[in-house]
């Protein structure tokens, strides 16, 4: 196992992206924050700025303004790049698919590894999903992607 | 429009913390903000472009996907709408379940805004205790409805689920508690001299000003307007129960979080007034609409954030031709020109939230360029720092 491999599995940093989101799925992200539910007892933690970030927390369609954005915030992202896709909308699009403005679902866009579906998905199934997106690499980085 | 000495601070699009992305550039001169910028879009949806080729019952499901916080205020417009359009009269026990929901919502949201100002101004234990407190209403949210967000209880004509006589104790009984910490909550928040003097005489919004752009909700509330369509033109079950409107005169944010903490025991009092009416109404909850005529129809809801406005219009098909939305904060947010200007740097994060934009600013993209050398002086985290800063200076200050 990898350095890397070792810390990420102890301490895994988030950021959170919401590229035209309904923020439901935002608000629930910070729930998971909160009292309640407590993920920094885990050691993930939220950060403020991509370039400490193990995994984004991606939420929403992606917008047409956003689409650039995103792929840039992606770009800053340290390796191993980690994306979890969070909510109906950032998995398929979901009811927001059919609209002019959508330029997503995320995997269109950005290369993703989690889908965490729902609408919006309860915070126990988020922390579940990062959690098994972590179990999932078995100790292996991925395999480094094309840009 | 900036001149040399202006310098500009984008803040935004993308907040780490949440809600949707906005675009706000500060021109500063010094420390002090001479002038802001909004840039709104990046969350564009194309909602009401979706609703026209949805049918009268989906578009319900679509607009409580407006907003997260809101999930129910949208609907409650909508159907408001509908129900005008068709002509029809929803029956009492929908009206009360309505309220309950509706009040439950202004509930958590205001619990939420607490929590994020105190956020802003470096206060993180108000915000974990806010967002601890809100949690079992958002239980109760899931026991009533099925989902802790997003709780799908509208329908045009009445509500889709039933409040059950058993849960009625439950619910009165998480309510009471609930009351007892936000109560809590208040006095803390509203008694720490610290907080008095960061907010007091911050960002005001005077009275002319919140009537010239048109403030709704809260944030013109707090500047001494009587403004509410839960009075102005009751709907639900607003004009059975007993309640009052929440006003300030002082307009600054301190006034606003003063409006919005009371308005929760106002919320409370709504409840449990619906809560005793349920146990006598009996019958429908709701009636069904055969068919939707020619016309139009309008409707709205006080959301936890101002008047939210929606228009349908019908062609007497299976669509709407057209529905309109008009949410609150997109009249409230321009308030900030009259607000921000003239103020510090350190306290354009908390007037900025205080129309409860959700806005935050620990952003990558927010940026003190100096404008020659092209170097990056302050950047998001260096904005919230400053908020928080000064919060901690002042606490010296008065030796606390
Ligand atoms: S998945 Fe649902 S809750 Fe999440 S952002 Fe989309 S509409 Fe909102």
């Amino acid at each position: 196992m990898s350095l890397t491999m070792f810390s990420l599995k102890k301490s895994i940093w988030v950021y959170h992206l919401s590229a035209g989101s309904c923020n439901n799925c935002d608000i629930e992200i910070l729930d998971c924050l909160t009292p309640r539910f407590d993920l920094e007892r885990f050691g993930i933690m939220l950060v403020g700025s991509i370039r400490h970030a193990d995994v984004i927390l991606a939420t929403g369609i992606v917008t047409r303004k956003c689409l650039l954005r995103v792929k840039r915030v992606y770009e800053q992202m340290p390796a191993p790049k980690l994306v979890v896709a969070i909510g109906a909308c950032a998995c398929t699009g979901g009811i927001f698919r059919t609209g002019y403005n959508m330029a997503g679902p995320f995997d269109r866009v950005i290369p993703v590894n989690a889908y965490i579906p729902g609408c919006p998905p309860k915070p126990e199934a988020m922390i579940d999903g990062v959690v098994k997106l972590i179990q999932s690499l078995n100790g292996k980085l991925p395999a480094k992607k094309v840009r | 429009m900036a001149s040399d000495k202006r310098t500009i601070i984008p803040i935004g699009p993308f907040h780490p913390l949440q809600e949707e992305p906005e675009f706000f550039e500060l021109y500063v001169e010094g420390e002090k903000v001479v002038d802001i910028d909004v840039h709104i879009g990046y969350n564009h949806r194309a909602i009401e472009q979706i609703g026209q080729r949805m049918n009268w019952d989906q578009v319900i499901f679509l607009v409580e996907r407006i907003c997260g916080i809101c999930s129910t205020s949208h609907p409650i417009a909508n159907c408001n709408a509908q129900e005008d359009l068709a002509g029809v009269e929803i029956p009492e026990r929908a009206k009360y379940i309505r309220s309950i929901v509706g009040e439950l919502e202004r509930l958590h949201s205001h619990l939420l805004w607490v929590g994020l100002a105190g956020h802003f101004l470096g206060y993180n234990t108000l915000w974990m205790w806010a967002w601890k407190y809100r949690e079992p209403i958002l239980e109760i949210f899931e026991h009533v409805t099925g989902n802790r967000n997003h709780y799908a209880m509208m329908r045009p004509g009445g509500v889709k689920r039933d409040i059950k006589e058993e849960d009625i104790p439950h619910l009165t009984k998480v309510l009471d508690e609930a009351e007892r910490k936000i109560a809590m909550v208040t006095k803390a928040a509203l008694d720490d001299p610290v907080l008095a003097a960061r907010l007091k005489g911050v960002g005001i919004l005077t009275q002319e000003d919140a009537i010239k752009y048109c403030a709704v909700g809260p944030t013109a509330r707090a500047s001494g307007v009587a403004i509410d369509v839960r009075k102005d033109d009751p709907y639900a079950a607003y004009d059975l129960v007993e309640w009052n409107i929440i006003t300030q005169e002082a307009g600054d944010v301190f006034a606003k979080a003063v409006v919005r903490l009371l308005e929760c025991f106002e919320s409370v009092k709504i409840i449990r007034q619906c809560l005793d009416k349920l146990k006598k109404v009996k019958g429908d909850i709701a009636v069904k609409i055969k068919k939707m005529p020619h016309g139009e129809g309008k409707g709205h809801h006080e959301a936890p954030r101002g008047e939210t406005f929606h228009y349908v219009r019908s062609d007497g098909s299976n669509n709407p031709v057209r529905v309109k939305v008009r949410a609150p904060t997109y009249v409230n947010l321009p308030t900030c020109k009259a607000t921000v200007p003239g103020e510090s740097v350190a306290d354009a994060a908390i007037i900025l939230a205080a129309i409860d934009p959700c806005y935050c600013c620990t952003e990558r993209m927010m940026r003190v360029m100096d404008k020659r050398g092209g170097k990056v002086e302050l950047d998001g985290n260096e904005l919230v720092r400053l908020s928080q800063e000064k919060t901690r200076g002042l606490r010296k200050q008065l030796g606390l």
